[in-house]
C-alpha cells in the first residue's frame, strides 16, 4: 500500500462511514421486527436487520483497531453525537409503509452488492476484503429479496402499485448521495482500497432499471439530490433514532452486557 | 475428521480432536469442524490456539461457538485462546460432505454447492426436499428462523424446511 500515513486517517473515517451506513439502516429495519406485515416478512426484516448490524459490527471494530486509540466499536457505535454520524440520508429515512422500507431496501442493496463485489475482489485490504466476502453474498439475498417485492408491489394491486410509487416518489432523491464519495472514500479509491462509488452507478441503475421495468414502475428524474448525510448534516430523524439507539449507554454509561 | 493442514505434533492432533467435536449450538447435529468454522489448531508454548472463522456476520451464535471451543481445549487439559479469522471469509462450500449428510439427514437441505446465489435478480436454486429428495420444492421466505437458514416446502410430501442458505 501506497502512502500509508494519509490512508490510515482516511481509511478510518471511510470504514466508519461504511459502519454508520451499515448500523443505521440496520436499526431501522429492527423497528420493523413484530411488525410486519406478515409473519414471514417479520423473519425476513429481522433477519436483513441482523445482517446490516453484523456487518456494521465487523466494521466498527476494524475501525477501531485502525484507530488504535482505546476507543472500542461500542464507543464508536453508541458514544458519538448526530454530527459525527456520517451515513447517507437515504438509510436515515423513517419506515414508512411497508413499500417505502423494501424500495429503501432495494435502493440500498442494489449499491452494497457490487460495491462489496469491487471490494472482496480488488482491495489491497485483506480485513476488507474479507468482510466484503461475506457481506457481498449476503446482500445479494436482500437484493433479491427487495427486488422480488418491489415487482410485487409495482405489478400488483391498484392500492400496492400507488403506495410503491408513492415512495418512489418519497426516496428516488436521496439516492444520489450513495454516489458522492467524501474525501476519505476518495483517497481510499485512489489507493486501491475501495472502489471509486461513481463507477458503480451504472451497475445501480440497470439493476433498478430492471427491476422497476419488470414492476411497471417509472424511473424518475430527480432534479434535486437531498445529500448532506456524508457531512454529519442529516434530516430531524436522525436525532430520534440516536435517542432510541444510545439511550442504554448514556443512561448507564460503560454499561456491559 | 483430521486437521486439514497437515500439524505434525501430537498436542496439535490431540487439541484438535478436541475442539472439532464441539457440536454447533444452533444446529447440533454437526461439529464446527464439519462446518468448516474451525480453521485450524496450533499448539505454541503450550497454549492451544484455535483459529476460527465466523459464518453469516450478523450471526449471534459465534461468540458461543468460540466459548465453547475454549471450553473444549480447556477440558482436555491445555491453556487455550480463539483467534477469529475474518478473510477469507467463511463459505457454505467448507461444509464438508459429511457435514452436508448430516443436515439433511436433520431435516435441513443442505447449501447447493456453487449455486446462483451470489447474484441472479430475479433466480432460482433448485433445492431437493431434505425428507423425500424430490425437486419439486418451493421457496417460501428467503429469510428463516435462523441468519443462516431459508424458508422452503416440498410439494410433493407436503413438509415444511430448512435450507441452508448459500454464502
Amino acid at each position: 500500500m501506497t502512502g500509508v500515513a494519509i490512508v490510515h486517517s482516511h481509511l478510518f473515517e471511510a470504514v466508519l462511514q461504511l459502519a454508520d451506513d451499515h448500523l443505521i439502516l440496520g436499526h431501522r429495519v429492527s423497528e420493523w421486527c413484530g411488525h410486519a406485515p406478515m409473519l414471514e416478512e417479520d423473519l425476513g426484516l429481522a433477519n436483513m436487520a441482523l445482517d446490516l448490524l453484523g456487518q456494521s459490527r465487523a466494521l466498527y471494530a476494524y475501525a477501531a483497531e485502525i484507530e488504535d486509540a482505546g476507543r472500542s466499536e461500542d464507543d464508536l457505535a453508541f458514544l458519538r453525537v448526530e454530527r459525527q454520524y456520517q451515513n447517507c440520508l437515504l438509510v436515515e429515512r423513517p419506515n414508512g409503509d411497508f413499500a417505502h422500507s423494501i424500495l429503501r431496501q432495494l435502493y440500498f442493496a442494489a449499491f452494497m452488492h457490487p460495491f462489496w463485489h469491487h471490494v472482496a475482489a480488488n482491495s489491497s485490504d485483506e480485513t476488507l476484503r474479507g468482510i466484503a466476502g461475506k457481506a457481498e453474498k449476503e446482500m445479494a439475498y436482500h437484493l433479491r429479496h427487495s427486488a422480488e417485492w418491489v415487482v410485487r408491489l409495482g405489478d400488483g394491486t391498484d392500492e400496492s402499485a400507488k403506495r410503491v410509487k408513492e415512495a418512489v416518489d418519497a426516496l428516488h432523491h436521496y439516492t444520489d448521495e450513495l454516489f458522492q464519495g467524501s474525501s476519505a472514500m476518495t483517497a481510499c479509491a485512489e489507493n486501491g482500497v475501495l472502489p471509486d462509488v461513481e463507477t458503480l452507478r451504472p451497475s445501480w441503475t440497470s439493476t433498478i432499471a430492471d427491476v422497476f421495468a419488470h414492476g411497471q414502475l417509472a424511473m424518475p428524474e430527480v432534479a434535486h439530490p437531498q445529500t448532506g448525510g456524508r457531512m454529519g448534516e442529516h434530516g430531524e430523524e436522525m436525532g430520534h433514532i440516536l435517542h432510541e439507539l444510545q439511550y442504554m449507554q448514556r443512561t448507564y454509561p460503560n454499561l456491559q452486557w | 475428521m483430521t486437521q486439514p493442514a497437515a500439524n505434525h505434533s501430537l498436542a496439535a492432533e490431540r487439541a484438535w480432536d478436541a475442539a472439532s467435536a464441539v457440536p454447533d449450538p444452533e444446529i447440533p447435529c454437526v461439529t464446527v469442524a464439519e462446518l468448516g468454522i474451525l480453521r485450524k489448531v496450533v499448539v505454541e508454548n503450550g497454549v492451544a490456539v484455535a483459529y476460527v472463522t465466523p459464518t453469516y456476520s450478523g450471526c449471534p451464535a459465534v461468540l458461543a461457538i468460540e466459548l465453547a471451543i475454549e471450553a473444549a481445549l480447556l477440558d482436555a487439559g491445555f491453556e487455550a485462546r480463539i483467534e477469529r479469522v475474518m478473510s477469507p471469509a467463511w463459505t457454505t462450500d467448507w461444509i464438508t460432505p459429511e457435514g452436508c449428510e448430516k443436515l439433511r439427514a436433520y431435516g435441513i437441505a443442505p447449501p447447493v454447492k456453487g449455486s446462483n446465489s451470489k447474484m441472479a435478480l430475479f433466480g432460482e436454486t433448485v433445492v431437493n426436499c431434505p425428507r423425500c429428495g424430490s425437486s419439486d420444492t418451493q421457496k417460501i421466505s428467503e429469510f428463516g428462523s435462523t441468519a443462516c437458514k431459508a424458508h422452503y416446502t416440498c410439494r410433493r410430501c407436503a413438509e415444511p424446511f430448512d435450507y441452508f442458505k448459500c454464502i
